[in-house]
């Protein structure tokens, strides 16, 4: 993107330069990290808390797949089983997946992508990460209180009469919405109003892009989820009856309130992968990308028909066939949007120089893992199909591909390549990419295993099962030890390489300018404001060639 | 950092005002960031009760004529007298953005007074109307105990007036909390025609807390 700034400031004189301090050590002592507003810091902490958070909810996976090695009891009763695997997806969605590339890596690079300071209201920035917080001690507090055994999508109307602490869980899903929202608005004003000169919309990196498409859906979505589940407490609390049929409520309106919300929300949670996967295919093999126009636009098409498909999770739920067939078609329109990206993505690696970094092998992984989640999901937006395939363990494994496969994925790959931007230190290569490799085995004997013993027909969320399932079972528990190996070897490289002293030698560098800071970033972002006079993936490389050929 | 600041100012040949934030480059890109944050903030809101609407709409086609019975026992005249008050409230909460723009201090603060006062007002009146509806055991759900006959489901008629109208509520709670802080910076004299966004945001508020029950007044009073 690059190129030239504009120092508009007498007062840095020559010699005042080398004395902006980076960030991590401008200001020093715990207060100074606890009311940050430096959008950096956040971003760190954000980072810090997801990982911790991945850690809680992978346990308790672990502790599912254990489980399900036998047919029978191996660690746990089924009541302790319901608790662990509705404790597993609420952590993973609400405290990992949706604040993980968004609130930590976005949070970081967005300003410095946008050659701007802060974003538009570091404040609420930082009220949105407290608020996060509160909403995680009350999901820790369900552990104390004995647990919730709903699932995390809290259906009723068993959510109203279950005995367990759903209420708390419910509370702290309502305040973590806020913290979603927070930070929804932040990001959009900040794209809106806080670009550097020279930055328009079509020289935006695809990431930001994808951060606002994003953040629209957190804004308009995520506030119906809030009402939901306010409206679910005081069911549990008062019994309002509006999710009760006692009182001549009416329990599938929950359903349609709920996914109104969350099949946006798995928008949310995949397309700031999307804008990942978009930097690290380029960065990685200095291609510039293809079809940048449809990319970006698709990510907008995408969070607007994610609104209108919300009724292909109701398909077995008592809904009209006529509504039923609606939300089928739909459902294969969304798609289009999102096929659109990979072909770009797959074209963009076409001649291009690919350097099998770490950051490239999980983007190539990426591309492989999403695309089978994503025409799995094909197979059960078809209407008849689906009423096979529902509640069995193939959605369990489509949404793994397409979340863990893709948005967990694309946020590790993400990590890897903005490492040394955050710290100014390098990992071990050679670890990293054997690491992504594991991952990427370990996933698919989870995963892939699912997906045939699913479609032969078992069920999600039961703790037993027939005979016929074991050996499907036991493979996919010993994927799952083997994904988790991957995993934590992943970060202890990535920690291991905070001993090392002094900021290490760049490894790669693209030209949006997020790479134009000094690294760690100084705790203003820029000495001078940047001017910006070419596009995000014009990398030298690009430039040379595109003259090349002029001649 | 002011010193980079300064400079930036001084490249746009403006003075530091004493309410610009660093990390604006200036004055109005920090104005214009604020308003657009307060007008996606009430997106928000318009999604925050949607949900409380088409939970209106869907059980009012499930059960018409308890929505037709069951309204007929909501007070219209004070529902009436706070449709006035609020309508009120939102010209003086426009004059008193007006008089910020033209830096009249005098006129901003009565202004804002007047919109305190009609906010407590609606706040009295909707006290009164729910200490009637408790007395009759006009209550939500499990808690109905109404002795009058309504047809259908008037327990749930009740849910809808009372999450509806309680929400609103909180809102204009909230709008008198930030209100009493805008007018205690207007005291301080904080605002004048170089600076009065707070004050304009606010004022966005509370139209739409005003909006809202504009809706509200006929869907659930005027049934009949
Ligand atoms: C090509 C795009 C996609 C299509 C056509 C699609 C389609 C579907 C359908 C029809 C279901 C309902 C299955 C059932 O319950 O019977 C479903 C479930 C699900 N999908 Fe997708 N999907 C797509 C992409 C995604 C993405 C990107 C994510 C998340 C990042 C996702 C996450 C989920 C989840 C979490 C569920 C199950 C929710 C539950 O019941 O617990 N899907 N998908
Ligand atoms: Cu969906």
């Amino acid at each position: 993107m690059s190129a030239t700034t504009i120092d508009h400031s007498p007062s840095h004189a020559a010699g005042e330069h080398g004395h902006h301090d980076n960030y991590l050590v401008a200001k020093k002592g715990i207060s100074s990290w606890i009311w940050t507003v430096d959008h950096k810091r956040l971003g760190i902490m954000y980072l810090a808390a997801v990982i911790l958070f991945f850690i809680v909810g992978g346990l308790a996976a672990i502790a599912v797949r254990t489980e399900l090695m036998n047919p029978t009891k191996d660690i746990m009763d089924a009541d302790a089983y319901n608790r662990m695997f509705t404790l597993h997806g609420a952590v993973m969605v609400f405290l990992v997946i949706i604040p993980s590339i968004p609130a930590s890596l976005g949070n970081f690079v967005l300003p410095l992508m946008l050659g701007a300071k802060d974003v538009a209201f570091p404040k609420l920035n930082l009220a949105s990460f407290w608020v996060y917080v509160l909403g995680a001690a009350f999901f820790i507090a369900t552990l104390v209180t004995g647990g919730v055994d709903t699932g995390w999508t809290f259906y009723t109307p068993y959510s109203i009469k279950t005995s367990s602490s759903a209420t708390i869980a419910l509370l702290g899903a309502f305040i973590l919405g806020f913290s979603s929202i927070f930070t929804g608005i932040n990001f959009l004003v900040t794209i809106h109003k806080m670009r550097a000169p020279g930055l328009t919309w079509d020289r935006l990196p695809l990431f930001v892009w994808a951060l606002y498409a994003t953040a629209l859906m957190q804004v308009l979505a995520t506030p119906v989820l809030a009402i939901t589940l306010g409206l679910l407490v005081l069911e549990r609390t008062i019994h309002i009856g509006i999710f009760d049929p006692v009182y001549g409520g009416d329990p599938v309106l929950f359903q349609h309130f709920f996914w109104f919300y969350s099949h946006p929300a798995v928008y949310i949670m995949i397309v700031p992968g999307f804008g990942m996967i978009s930097e690290l295919i380029t960065v990685h093999s200095r291609k510039g990308i293809f079809g940048y126009k449809p990319i970006a636009i698709s990510s907008v098409a995408i969070a607007f028909i994610g609104f209108l498909v919300w009724g292909h999770h109701l398909f077995v739920s008592s809904q009209s066939a006529l509504a039923g067939s609606i939300f089928s078609f739909l459902t294969f329109a969304v798609a289009v949007p999102t096929a659109i990206k990979v072909f770009s993505w797959i074209a963009t690696l076409y001649k291009g120089s690919i350097q099998y970094t770490t950051p490239m092998v999980y983007a190539l992984s990426f591309l492989f893992l999403f695309s089978i989640g994503g025409l799995t999901g094909l197979f059960l937006g078809s209407l008849s199909v689906d009423v096979h395939l529902t509640d069995t363990y193939f959605v369990i494994a489509h949404f793994h591909y397409v979340m863990m496969g893709g948005t967990i994925i694309a946020f590790i790959g993400g990590v890897h390549h903005w490492w040394h931007k955050f710290t100014g230190k390098n990992y071990n290569e050679k670890i990293g990419v054997i690491a992504a490799i594991i991952i990427f085995v370990g996933f698919n004997v989870t995963f892939f295993t699912q997906f045939i013993f699913g479609s032969q027909g078992m069920p999600r969320r039961y703790w037993s099962y027939l005979e016929q399932y074991h050996t499907g079972h036991m493979i996919s528990t010993y994927g799952s030890y083997l994904l988790a190996v991957g995993l934590f070897l992943a970060l202890f490289n990535l920690l291991a390489s905070l001993r090392n002293k002094g900021v290490a030698p760049e490894r790669w560098r693209g030209v949006s300018l997020e790479w134009e800071t000094a690294t760690p970033p100084i705790e203003h972002n820029f000495e001078s404001i940047p001017v910006v006079t070419a596009g995000p993936y014009d990398f030298p490389e690009v430039r040379a060639a595109r003259t090349g050929n002029g001649h | 950092m002011s010193s980079a600041t300064n400079a930036h100012d001084d490249a746009h040949g403006q003075a530091h005002h004493k309410f610009h934030q660093h990390h604006f480059l200036t004055m109005a890109q920090q104005a214009s960031s604020a308003k657009f944050g307060m007008w996606l903030f009430l997106g928000q809101e318009v999604l925050f009760f949607s949900g409380l609407f088409m939970a209106y709409f869907v059980f009012r086609a499930l059960y018409p004529e308890t929505w037709l019975h069951s309204a007929e026992y909501l007070s219209k005249t004070m529902g009436g007298i706070n449709t006035v008050v609020l309508l009120y409230s939102s010209l003086t909460m426009a004059l008193a953005v007006r008089s910020a723009q033209l830096s009249d201090k005098k006129g901003l603060i009565i202004n804002l007074i007047q919109t305190i006062v009609c906010a407590f007002i609606f706040m009295v009146v909707k006290y009164f109307e729910y200490s009637a509806k408790f007395d009759h055991g006009f209550l939500p759900g499990a808690l109905y105990h109404g002795h009058e006959f309504i047809p259908g489901r008037p327990e749930l008629f009740f849910t809808v007036y009372f999450t509806m109208t309680g929400l609103h509520g909180i809102h204009v709670v909230a709008g008198i909390g930030v209100l009493f802080w805008i007018l205690k910076r207007a005291i301080r004299g904080d605002f004048d025609s170089t600076y009065y966004i707070p004050v304009e945001n606010v004022g966005l508020y509370w139209h739409l807390v005003d909006l809202v029950w504009i809706f509200l007044f006929p869907l659930l009073y005027l049934v009949r």
